[in-house]
């Protein structure tokens, strides 16, 4: 009991970590955009193409893939009563997300 | 079937979280194509630039909002603000009220 308590604090606390993380991130890219209203290729590219940028993004995505993984987890948790329908859609979801992640990092590291 | 406003508030968290999570591959997609060329990033601003895909987008951005203030909605009642029935209420008009300014912000910004 002690070790399921712990998982549903620790998800809890990522959630919230994650949600806060991709929040400051988006307002961040909101704020470039405002700044750049005639937004070019060469702008775009020059912001992806710092090492910073990059770190950013990654611990974006990251966190990305950690708050999606746990919020559809409880939605399938929550409405689908069937095992095995739930286990098939879980591992499937999961495996979506990684690959979404890897395919994220490949396109940041491309640039 | 009279569903309090709660209950309406957090299923459309879950809805726009779901939506989100399906348009992640379509956020790659414009990621990699806009970083991949000159011509890419062109051919991408060319295809977003049509009524349908703004209005497209549009939805997107409400998907995104809703469910980013809704997530601050609850980092507060983590904080025990908000969480009394009267509170919540109040709390739940606050968020719509945001949520539609800065949409119509988002279509100041798009059109």
């Amino acid at each position: 009991m002690v070790t399921v308590s712990q998982r549903g604090y620790m998800d809890w606390l990522i959630q919230r970590f994650s949600a806060v993380y991709m929040f400051l991130c988006v307002v961040a890219l909101a704020v470039f955009f405002i700044k750049h209203p005639d937004l070019n290729y060469f702008e775009w590219q020059n912001l992806f193409s710092s090492l910073s940028t990059k770190v950013i993004a990654a611990v974006f995505v990251l966190s990305l893939l950690m708050h999606t993984w746990i919020g559809i987890w409880t939605v399938i948790t929550d409405y689908v009563k069937i095992g095995l329908l739930r286990l098939i859609l879980n591992v499937f979801i999961l495996f979506a997300l990684v690959g979404f992640f890897f395919a994220a990092l490949l396109i940041l590291w491309s640039v | 079937m009279h569903f309090p406003i709660t209950a309406i508030a957090s299923i459309l968290h879950r809805i726009s979280g779901i939506i989100l999570f399906l348009l992640i591959p379509f956020l790659l997609w414009m990621l990699q194509s806009s970083l991949s060329s000159e011509q890419g990033f062109d051919d991408l601003s060319q295809f977003l630039s049509g009524f349908w895909i703004k209005s497209f987008l549009w939805l997107c951005f409400a998907a995104f909002i809703y469910h980013a203030l809704a997530g601050v909605r609850h980092l507060f009642m983590d904080i025990g603000i908000g969480e009394e029935i009267r509170g919540s209420k109040i709390a739940i008009g606050i968020v719509v009220v945001l949520t539609a300014i800065l949409l119509i912000l988002v279509g100041v910004w798009l059109w």
